[in-house]
């Protein structure tokens, strides 16, 4: 009976597997260890991370692209992206460690839910199927749902994880919903198939279209735009810090992959149809982003605001892939890389921010009023100077990282023929810079009103230091980082 | 009439009135009681499809585990039915406004032409086809890495919710039943030698 079973390749997907194994090892360590386990489960978690970089970075370029009966892609979208998310889960582990050791919430639970929720966007950024990028996004939100929840005795964090876990609900019925549709039209729940079934042309258009809207929803709640941006700012609010800064980096680049495989691998058929509702979705982000940002009080959900302009312009490169539903590779790449960039650069710069925020926060006090920011040249010069080029660059404002990220991203839409929607982003993020620009004045023009020193580890003070460097510095060189996606989009 | 098509109207106009009573009955027992009929149509109407194990697994799995647990913990919670129904009213109109618009594109969906014109699998399978055996089949072989994530998630899930309840409380009085047995009668007497107080005359 089972005769024409195949045994599936295993290597394309060995650092899922080995980050599966070394998940669960870590499981029994934290169990058993005892009194030792903290200096255990800590670094344990940093060489799994490791170990599936190797694995990654040994994989790329690997001749068996699918495999588990295809739905399992690994190309080299997958391997770019992999290796971004195990940097951004590197980072925001070293950056959270003091915050969350201070606060006693450096449990194992924590290390094992922050693997498993990397496994999940593993999967999602290797999903071939319907299935499994479902699960992959499931994987991934039930650990962000308890992640949010860690801190236990506070309300706030419970409050902001129920609105998570129940909005989140939500856009996974969306979301199945409209796979269900669009497995009816076609038949199939592969991607790659998919598309092909809308080449054929055999698909019921009405039915196609009726599960992309459904679709296009659930990716938007995932990418946190509007008009499914609400739980973003409560979230991020709500959260320890040191679970935002991972919940509004990595996962990002999930969000993306996700976007990516099913609308462009996918539904490149219907380009013409999610081009309208993406450019909706992108125009009015920017613009509800960077105005609501501009009233907040508290970091955390400014960056929240502005996370959601950031996503809105992502979205902006996206839908500037084909025009009128005609393909042309030159500029479907350019769109498309210019997407991927844009992405990996707001998960740099989002890492520093969020980090800054992180390091002014120390027991029992929480940095996370723009009043914190008082004079921060003050206290210290060197960190002022790297919030600074993280502000700057979040505004795009040359030649930083983000400069390059945003004027790639126009070049893109304006190659596309939407002139009207360049200037209406290229307005708003000009609005959007007087949110950025007024920490930097109130670091460098107000008195401080808290004097103490800044207390963190040497080996964050080292790391974020890098980080802002890598902004401040990469600009320049964005040329090389939009040729890797290139090159990873074509492979 | 065909006696299938019959039951497929019969049991999807009680799963219809059924979902209704959920969310509408003001009763939360009752409302628990709802869902497990549902669930019952529903698996009526996978029955007719010849999908018998899903039907099976829905009955044993959805009305036998999990509505039972449900119905525990509607019973034990104190649910302010009034509380809950705050701002119903306001909400209103948009909720209805959406849920129209939803159930307008879906009649137009569902309406056009392609759902009935047989591009779907139609034809019985014959007799002795287990399709318990080809669901098995098909988890274990081309569906495994599906099937494995699966599991993953539920690992996720015990962990998750461990982390979120397991509270070790130190500032109440508790038993701990694992000393409590490995007691000895040792523990609990302590034989004292001491001389008598007075020497007797």
């Amino acid at each position: 009976m089972l005769s024409n079973f195949v045994m599936p390749d295993l290597i394309p997907a060995a650092p899922e597997l080995f980050l599966t194994i070394m998940a669960c090892v870590i499981l029994l360590v934290d169990l058993f260890a005892g009194s030792i386990r903290r200096l255990l489960t800590g670094p344990l978690t940093l060489v799994a991370l490791f170990g599936c970089a190797l694995m990654t970075w040994q994989g790329f370029g690997d001749p068996t692209p699918l495999t588990f009966s295809g739905m399992f892609i690994h190309d080299g979208v997958a391997d770019f992206l992999k290796l971004f998310v195990y940097l951004a889960v590197f980072m925001a582990l070293v950056y959270g460690r003091g915050y969350l050791a201070d606060r006693g919430l450096d449990k194992g639970e924590y290390y094992l839910l922050v693997l498993f929720a990397t496994l999940g966007m593993m999967v999602m950024i290797s999903a071939n199927s319907f299935l499994t990028m479902y699960l992959g996004l499931e994987m991934l939100s039930l650990s962000l749902y308890a992640l949010v929840a860690i801190d236990r005795d506070s309300t706030r964090a419970t409050e902001a994880a129920m609105k998570y876990f129940v909005l989140g609900a939500l856009a996974s019925g969306l979301l199945l919903y409209g796979m269900s549709m669009i497995y009816g039209a076609t038949g199939t729940l592969e991607i790659s198939l998919v598309a092909q079934a809308l080449q054929a042309g055999v698909a019921s258009k009405t039915v196609l279209i009726f599960g992309l809207a459904f679709l296009v929803a659930g990716i938007a709640f995932k990418l946190g735009v509007v008009p499914f941006h609400m739980w973003v700012p409560d979230v991020y609010h709500g959260a320890p810090t040191a679970i935002t800064l991972f919940i509004a980096s990595a996962p990002k680049l999930a969000a993306f992959a996700m976007a990516l495989r099913l609308l462009v691998s996918g539904l490149y058929g219907l380009a013409e149809q999610w081009q309208m509702m993406l450019m909706l979705m992108a125009v009015l982000s920017i613009g509800l982003g960077n105005l609501a940002a501009i009233a907040q009080r508290n970091i955390k959900r400014m960056l929240a605001y502005s996370g959601i302009s950031h996503m809105g312009f992502m979205l902006l490169a996206l839908m500037s892939g084909s025009v009128g539903g005609e393909a042309d590779l030159m500029r479907a790449l350019d769109a498309y890389s210019a997407a991927m960039y844009y992405i990996v650069a707001y998960v740099i710069m989002s890492l520093g921010a969020f980090g800054t925020v992180l390091l002014l926060s120390r027991a029992g006090y929480e940095a996370e009023n723009l009043e914190d920011f008082k004079g921060l040249n003050e206290r210290s010069p060197w960190f002022a100077l790297m919030m600074m080029i993280f502000m700057l660059s979040m505004a795009g404002i040359p030649f930083f990282v983000g400069f390059f990220a945003k004027f790639s991203v126009l070049l893109a839409a304006v190659a596309a023929g939407q002139i009207a929607v360049v200037v209406i982003a290229v307005i708003f993020s000009l609005i959007g810079a007087f949110y950025y620009l007024r920490v930097i004045k109130l670091m460098y023009f107000d008195a401080p009103t808290d004097s103490a020193p800044i207390l963190a580890s040497m080996d964050m003070k080292i790391l974020l230091s890098a980080n802002g460097l890598a902004v401040a510095l990469l600009g320049p060189f964005s040329d090389v980082l939009i040729r890797a996606c290139r090159l990873a989009l074509l492979s | 009439m065909e006696a299938k098509t019959l039951l497929f109207y019969l049991f999807s106009a009680v799963l219809l009135f059924a979902a209704l009573r959920v969310i509408t009955a003001r009763n939360p027992v009752h409302a628990v009681l709802y869902l497990v009929l549902a669930f019952f149509n529903a698996a009526g109407l996978w029955l007719t499809l010849e999908a018998e194990f899903l039907a099976l697994a829905l009955v044993m799995v959805y009305v036998g585990a999990v509505m039972v647990l449900f119905l525990f913990v509607v019973m034990m919670l104190d649910i302010d039915i009034t509380r809950l129904r705050q701002g119903f009213w306001a909400n209103m109109p948009l909720a209805a406004t959406l849920g129209l618009v939803m159930a307008a594109e879906m009649v137009w969906v569902l309406s056009t032409d392609f759902f009935a014109s047989g591009v779907f699998f139609n034809e019985s399978m014959p007799a002795d086809y287990s399709n318990t055996k080809e669901l098995g089949r098909l988890l274990f072989t081309d569906y495994v890495y599906p099937f494995e994530l699966a599991s993953i998630i539920l690992l996720v899930a015990i962990i998750a919710a461990v982390v979120l309840t397991l509270r070790r409380r130190t500032d109440v009085r508790h038993l701990d039943p694992a000393k409590q047995i490995a007691v000895k009668h040792a523990d609990r007497i302590r034989v004292v030698q001491m001389p008598a107080e007075k020497e007797a005359e």
